[in-house]
């Protein structure tokens, strides 16, 4: 397959409906509205609903009512517009549905900025929505991985029947770079028994629903739920490791902020500094055991991040806080400068965190 | 040389590059530039990153006031008025993204057309998913024309694969271009490469162009 230059949302959008999904549900935000954009010019082309609708909540609803029936859906936004959709992520979570959901995040709290961010991290990886629940979460670092991990959220999500999400930021969205688009499928990998499609009085009816009246059943629902999450834990850890051979200084970063750090590695080994990065690619399930067996023989963590120190906590429960763990980050829109991130490793070098 | 020139294109085609070394080229002969940022899609990656460049060369730069800011604000500033009407200064002016990107240029379409003193180029990227063929070039075209006004007056080849262009790369969009001005009757005005990709024999009409890269382009 030959490589063409695409847009991180353009990637994401082009890998959804190479992955069988056909049905898109969203509300335009910056800096993601390319992926509706997108959508709105292929899907009505190939068969498939575009669906403008008329706010944030109630596309994750479409997205419930598509997922019930078997079907991969997507919905996307940007941080303001995933936090209107919590509820109904919530509600996925709790009908143990598929389904994915895309945060091509921005500066933040409030109406924020339109420049990037990675401040949605605790909303995406600690529930953001009410309830006991998880997602898996996914960071694509370049455009290449926008379209790769789209297709995998889609896989995990039907596997594992739980939503998952992208949670990518505005500098990959809006970036272009060379891509080799996946596969063609149906996205029909996955056999659905739960979903309601018709009965064709051929069986008993399924239902979906997050709602129980006895609380024994549902906690059982729950203990069950979490003997899943521990499934994905055991089995789908993604992470890239960076020159952490010999690292006394670990950087961990993911996304953008990962991309900045390599850049900075590279420099502080030309300078004698024995650095290396750990990039987590799942954020949840988080890259637990290699923090810890880092953490065996590094000085000390950088947690490199476009938000106010919030990976950081993951880090320190990953490493049982056995060595010290500094915050490197910038906020409101704005991305850390290799030199930022250099001038952090070597403090973390001369002993300072 | 016309007076004016104008950038357009599939969004993502790189018209900003263009514009930005079109003009840079342009003061090497002329006393007074000016370059106008009519960009009312696009987010990030604008003119207004190369503005203390262009400054530093003498170029005049007008652009959105909230360009490259927190602010999702698309107004256009009140001085693209004296671009397009005071006719003392070379103007090049870079357009959004599409017929949505091109929709703004209708504003300022009348007195282009009436000094009618312009170059209108179609930037023409065949590596792009939605411009891989000449036809489908030519559909973006047609949209742009009709959104915004001014008819285009020639083609520029500006094929690319980011940092895995070769010369392979820009020779087959060379060929496409070729068939999207038998197809549209316009001229290839010029392809693009950037400094230093030698072995471009036989490509007819080559223009060097520097790249603006941001750090975490280098992965």
């Amino acid at each position: 397959m030959a490589k063409v230059l695409m847009k991180g949302n353009e990637a994401i959008a082009e890998a959804a409906i190479r992955a069988g999904c056909r049905h898109y549900f969203g509300y335009p935000i910056t800096p993601q509205t390319e992926i509706a954009a997108y959508m709105a010019k292929r899907m009505p082309k190939i068969g498939g609903t575009f669906l403008q609708a008329e706010s944030e909540i109630s596309a994750i609803n479409m997205v419930y009512g598509v997922a019930s029936a078997g079907r991969r859906a997507m919905t996307s936004s940007s941080s303001p517009g995933v936090s209107l959709k919590q509820e109904g992520i919530s509600y996925l979570a709790g009908s143990d549905l598929p389904a994915l959901i895309v945060n091509v995040q921005r500066g933040g709290p409030g109406l924020g900025g339109i420049q990037p961010s990675q401040s949605d991290y605790f909303q995406a990886t600690k529930g953001g929505g009410h309830g006991d629940y998880h997602l898996i979460v996914l960071a694509p670092a370049s455009v290449q991985e926008m379209a790769d991990l789209t297709v995998k959220a889609f896989d995990l999500a039907d596997k594992y029947r739980m939503p998952s999400m992208l949670l990518a930021d505005g500098t990959i969205g809006q970036m272009m770079e060379p891509v080799e688009l996946p596969e063609e499928t149906d996205g029909s990998g996955v056999e659905k028994p739960w979903a309601v499609t018709g009965t064709e009085n051929k069986r008993e009816h399924n239902i979906i629903n997050s709602l129980y009246l006895v609380p024994e059943q549902l906690e059982v629902k729950n203990l069950e739920r979490y003997e899943r999450y521990k499934i994905v834990e055991q089995n789908e850890v993604m992470y890239e490791e960076y020159m952490t051979e010999d690292a006394d200084i670990c950087v961990v970063a993911f996304g953008i902020a990962a991309r900045v750090s390599k850049n900075a590695i590279t420099a502080a080994r030309e300078k004698g500094i024995k650095a290396g990065l750990i990039r987590p690619i799942t954020l949840w399930p988080f890259p637990t055991e290699a923090i810890a067996k880092a953490a065996e023989k590094v000085k000390g963590f950088i947690s490199v991040e476009l938000s106010m120190g919030q990976m950081i906590d993951d880090i320190k429960l990953a490493e049982g806080c056995k060595k010290p763990v500094a915050l490197c980050s910038r906020v409101g829109g704005m991305i850390p400068s290799p030199e930022q991130v250099l001038a952090a490793i070597e403090k973390a070098e001369r002993g300072e965190f | 040389m016309h007076r004016v020139t104008l950038f357009a294109g599939h969004y993502g085609s790189g018209k900003t590059n263009l514009a930005v070394n079109w003009a840079l080229m342009l003061k090497k002969t002329h006393e007074r530039v000016v370059i106008a940022d009519l960009d009312i899609v696009n987010p990030y990656f604008r003119t207004k990153d190369s503005a203390a460049l262009l400054q530093a060369a003498g170029i005049e730069v007008v652009s959105p006031e909230f360009a490259n800011s927190n602010v999702d604000l698309p107004a256009l500033p009140a001085e693209l008025y004296g671009v397009v009407q005071q006719r003392g200064r070379y103007a090049v002016m870079d357009i959004g993204g599409d017929d949505r990107g091109a929709v703004a240029l209708g504003r300022y379409a009348p007195y282009i057309l009436e000094e009618n003193d312009f170059e209108m180029i179609f930037v023409a990227n065949f590596m792009r998913p939605l411009t891989q063929t000449p036809e489908d070039a030519l559909e973006v075209m047609r949209e742009i024309e009709t959104a915004g006004g001014i008819p285009f007056t020639a083609i520029a080849n500006n094929t690319n694969l980011g940092r895995l262009t070769d010369i392979n790369v820009v020779k087959e969009g060379a060929e496409k271009a070729e068939r999207l001005s038998q197809l549209c009757g316009l001229p290839v005005i010029f392809t693009s490469a950037e400094k230093g990709l030698g072995g471009l024999y036989g490509v007819k009409n080559v223009f060097y162009i520097e790249l603006q890269k941001k750090y975490y382009d280098i992965i």
